[in-house]
This record gives structure tokens, sequence and C-alpha cells, in this order.
């Protein structure tokens, strides 16, 4: 294991990230989740050449008809195609997972550093507030603040930022308590470095790793928590087609017609995974020790 | 030993204070008020004050506060502002329901992911440790909900085993405890396995096997014991999860618990309720945490002597 290490601290840069790339090439299972994000992404983005029909289109003839050659996957209580409002479902998915990711990584990852940089009592009053947050079950945290911001997708999207950050925060606060006595900083700081430029340039660059990988997996998280907001009735509002606005309405109908419910579950299933398995391979990639992540 | 309990147990009381601050203040920025719900046509401004005066609600926040926490030491949780009935005694009604599902589900997770990690990790490299990480990391991913309706769908509708909903009996209780014991035990399963391949690898195992103990013996006398410590951490850490899972389920399954309790608030805005039961679910978290701590230091004597 040293040795490795030492192997990798000596190669160039570059050369290093083509090593990952390789890495990823040789991990068959990296190598399915990178192929189902970017499919995720892919659909995401031409969800509107690939479906066959309208997500909104309604055709009370065809209510709840079952799967079949001119609807891949049935039609819902209006006789709207399930297929077509799964592919632009993923627009909400891959637009919430990814904003409310980032946005939970942007606070925690600067709450969690000015925790750890700084100490003392700043310190532990951060870390009691991240702690219970993190502590508690992130749907109820979800559900109160979407109570207070109300519902729909952009607040959604806040409520789960306001969420995840706690995650990201224990994980950068962990970091930097790790990397703060260094001896690089300590050298830096004898050339006249602010506490500024230490932590955010030489510090956190080196704290992020975990934290990308923890996102990654967090992206596919976030994207169950929306669908089940959603579920709940408080996610996107209609006639927007979320996954799991989609399975909300399908429960009325679940004896008629369940392929309303199993498909978009299916469809999320697919995604979250492929995020689980790249984040997987990604902590072998970066060569970060499982137990730093937990 | 009992010294470190008390003092974990004196750590409950900040945590206490700081969750019904942070849970009483949320709830209260929330737009729109539960007497907007009540007001009838035939109501005049005289009574809307009436009733604006009679939950405190014209008082700023800070004396709303004191007043509830204050009545919550007398045990008194307010009154459902919709239900006009006492908190307290909605909360004794749904906590049973909550409670059995909880606790059945963390049973079975706990039971079904132990023995996952287990086998794969005897296994490891093997099909059936891919097969069987391949199933825990579908239970860590599938949304409770979802799988709750699949469940449904194949055990009550298609095979007529059991019935879909419904709180009176125990064979209403598979289901549901199914739905979340399975989220559950995929964690658990790959965690263990993580922790007994971790655990295997040290010098102690290696000595055992040279000194020819049988393969078995080690596995779940040695190994397991000393893998099942960050095991107890994890579960303890993440029992509210599990308790999550269990608000949705309960809505899936029209199971009367506290989820469902907390849900039709929410909706209505009735906050004596939603704080109530959000708090009593705190509460749940909280000691489950501390279950898990004193779990982990009689499991491992190292953590005992660390708090001497």
């Amino acid at each position: 294991m040293e040795t490795h290490q030492d192997q990798e601290s000596i190669i160039p840069p570059a050369n290093r990230w083509i090593r990952r790339v390789k890495k990823i090439r040789s991990n068959r299972a990296g190598l399915l989740g990178a192929f189902l994000i970017a499919g995720l992404i892919l659909v995401a983005l031409t969800a509107d050449l690939l479906a066959p029909y309208s997500y909104k289109e309604q055709d009370l003839t065809i209510m709840n008809s079952p799967p079949s050659i001119d609807h891949l996957m049935g039609t819902d209580e209006f006789g709207r195609d399930v297929f077509s409002r799964i592919l632009h479902g993923s627009r909400i998915s891959v637009y919430v997972g990814v904003v409310s990711v980032g946005l939970s990584v942007l606070i925690g990852s600067l709450l969690g550093a000015i925790a750890g940089y700084y100490g003392g009592i700043l310190d532990r009053g951060l870390s009691l507030i991240t702690d219970l947050t993190w502590s508690l079950p992130e749907i109820l945290v979800a559900l109160l603040l979407v109570a207070v911001v109300g519902a729909g997708v952009e607040c959604v999207i806040i409520a789960i930022a306001l969420t995840y950050w706690a995650q990201y925060a224990r994980l950068i606060r962990g970091q930097i308590l790790m990397l703060k006595n260094e001896i690089y900083v300590e050298a830096t700081r004898s050339l006249g470095a602010t506490d500024y430029t230490i932590l955010f340039k030489h510090l956190f660059p080196n704290a992020i790793a975990p934290v990308i990988v923890a996102a990654t997996i967090g992206i596919g998280q976030a994207i169950v928590l929306e669908a089940t907001l959603g579920f709940l009735g408080m996610g996107a509002q209609p006639p927007t087609p979320s996954w799991g606005a989609m399975m909300s309405n399908g429960t009325a109908y679940l004896f008629i017609s369940p392929w309303v419910i199993i498909f978009p579950g299916i469809a999320m299933m697919i995604t979250v995974f492929g995020f689980n398995l790249f984040g997987d391979v990604l902590v072998d990639i970066m060569d970060i020790r499982e137990d730093t992540l937990k | 030993m009992w010294q470190f309990i008390l003092r974990r147990l004196l750590l409950m009381i900040p945590i206490f204070f700081v969750l019904s601050v942070i849970i009483f203040s949320l709830i209260h920025i929330v737009p729109g008020n539960p007497i907007d719900n009540l007001i009838g046509p035939g109501m005049t401004k005289a009574h809307e004050q009436k009733l604006i005066e009679k939950y405190h609600l014209d008082k700023p926040l800070p004396v709303q506060y004191g007043i509830w926490l204050a009545n919550l030491f007398q045990g008194d949780l307010g009154t459902s502002i919709i239900e006009k009935r006492p908190v307290a005694e909605l909360l004794r009604h749904h906590l049973p329901y909550s409670l059995s599902l909880g606790l059945t589900a963390i049973a079975l997770s706990f039971v079904l992911g132990v023995s996952m990690g287990i086998i794969s990790a005897a296994a490891k490299d093997t099909f059936i440790d891919h097969a069987a990480m391949v199933v825990a990391l579908f239970g860590v991913t599938i949304p409770a909900f979802w799988l709750g309706l699949i469940l449904i769908l194949i055990f009550a509708v298609w095979l007529n085993l059991l019935p879909v909903s419904g709180s009176g009996d125990l064979l209403s209780l598979i289901l549901p405890a199914v739905t979340v014991g399975l989220g559950g035990a995929g964690l658990i399963a790959r965690i263990t396995r993580v922790s007994m391949l971790e655990v295997a690898s040290r010098d102690f195992i290696v000595m055992l096997h040279a000194k020819g103990l049988g393969k078995k013996a080690i596995l779940l006398k040695h190994t397991l014991r000393n893998a099942l410590i960050p095991v107890i951490t994890i579960l303890g850490l993440r029992i509210g999860w599990v308790l999550g899972g269990t608000v949705t389920v309960e809505i899936v399954f029209a199971r009367p618990g506290l989820g469902q309790l907390l849900i039709t608030g929410l909706f209505r805005r009735d906050y004596p309720v939603i704080q109530g039961a959000m708090l009593l679910l705190a509460m749940g978290i909280v000691l489950g945490t501390f279950l898990a701590d004193v779990l982990y230091a009689v499991a491992d004597p190292r953590v005992r002597d660390q708090h001497q």
C-alpha cells in the first residue's frame, strides 16, 4: 500500500489522470456505472427527440392500457404514454440531483472547512449542528423544509441541499483536521500566507477527493429523495412529469395499471445503481481509504 | 461502565434542547396559518382573534417556545388544532404501530444483513459474493415506497397471500417490515463484509490459522465478534434512517403510525401535532443512538476504558 502511494506521488499529474481513466476502463462495474450515468444525461438532454409522444398529451380513449407495440410501457389514467413521461421525467431527476448536491457540497464544505481549520468553540458549535442534522432521518428534515419553503421543484432542491450538507461538512472537517498539521502548511504560513490562502488554495484541493466520491453517490440518493417527496405530493407539480409524482398518481390505479408504477421505479433504480457503482469505483481510483467515507 | 452510561445519558439533555429549538423554529417559519383551515364562512374577525389568542399565535416566537416547553415538562404537548384532541393522546394512539414496525424492521435488517455479510466475506470474489453484493446494493438503492408498492402487487394482489394494508394483526406487519428491513439489510451486509475482510487480514487471525484452528471457528467466533463492532456503530448512527423509512412505508400501507400522523399534520399545518410527532421521532433516534453506544461499549472493552 505504502509503496503504491509513493509511486503515485512521483507520477506527473497528467499521467496520473490517464492512469485513473485506465483504471475505470479495466473495472467492469465502474464502466457500467459510467455508461449508465452517461446514458441518463443523454436521455435527459434529448428527451424531446427520443420520446415517441408528448408528455402531457391526453388521449382518454386509451386510458390505462397495458404495454404494447404502440405504447412500450403502457399508458396512465389520462392515456398519456408512460415511456415518454419517463424520458421527460429524467430531466427533473438529473436537474434536482445535480443542483441540490452541488449546493449541499458548497454549504457543507464551507462550514466543514471553517470548523476544521479554526477549531475551538466555532468547531464545537458547528459540529453539534452538523451531527444533529446528520443523525435525523433525511426524509424528516426534507419534509419539514418543504413545508417551510413550499412544494415545487426549486423548493425541493433547497430542501435537499439543506438536508444533505451535513455529511459533506463532516467529511471535509475530518480531512482538514488531518491535513492542517502537515509540514507544507506550516511552510506556507511561515512564508506569510493568509488563512484564506492556506485554507482554500492549499488545504481544500487536498481535502476534496472523498467529497467528490460521496457527492457522486449522493446524486443518486438525492434523486430518490426527490422521488419520495414527489410521491408524498410535495415535489414537482402536474403536468410536469417527475418519476415520484408519476408513481404517486399511479398508486390509485395500482390494481388496474401497475405498469404506471413499475417502470418509473425501474428507471430510478437503474439511475441510482449507476451512481453507486461509479462512486464505488472512484474510491479505488482516487486511493481513498474506505473508512474516511463513513 | 456505569460512569460511561451516566455521561452518555447526561449528553442527551443538551441534544434534546437543541432538537426542540430546531423543530420548533422550523415549523414556525412555515408560511400559512392553521387557523385559516378552521375559519368557516360564518366566522367573524372576533372569532378568528379568539382562536389566535387561544393558541398563542399572536405572541413572539421565543414566548411561544417557552410556553410550549413549560407545558411539555408537565406532559402537556398541546391540543391538535384540527382534530381538537390532546397531542399526547394522538401520539399514544399512533406510537405502537410505528414502534412495532420499526423494531421488527431493525431486527430483520440486522439478522439478514449480518448473515449476508458473513456469507459474502467467507466466499470472497466468488459468484455468491458478487450476487449477494448486487442484492445488497439494490437493497440500499431501491426507494422504500416503491419496494412497498411492488411487494403489495406481488404478495397481496397477484399471489393473494398477505393483506394489502391494515394495522391489526401480525400478518399485516410482514410486508411493511420487509419493505423497511431490506434497505437496512443491504447497508449492514455491505459494512459487515468489508469489516469481516478487514479483521480477517489481521495478525491474530493469521495466527489462529497457523495454530490449526478450524475455519468455521475462526470465522464465527473470532472474526465475526471483532467485525461486528463497526456494524453496531453504523446501526446506531443510521437508526434514524430505518425510522425515516417507516414514515413513507406507513403511507404506502395505510398503517396508522407516527409517519401518517406527521404527514397529515404537515398538510393541515397542525403545529402541535407536527411538533409532537417530530419530537417523539427525534427522541427515538437519540435514544437509539444511545443504546447503540452502550452496546458498543459492552462489545468493545477498549471504548469503556477510554472513558474512565
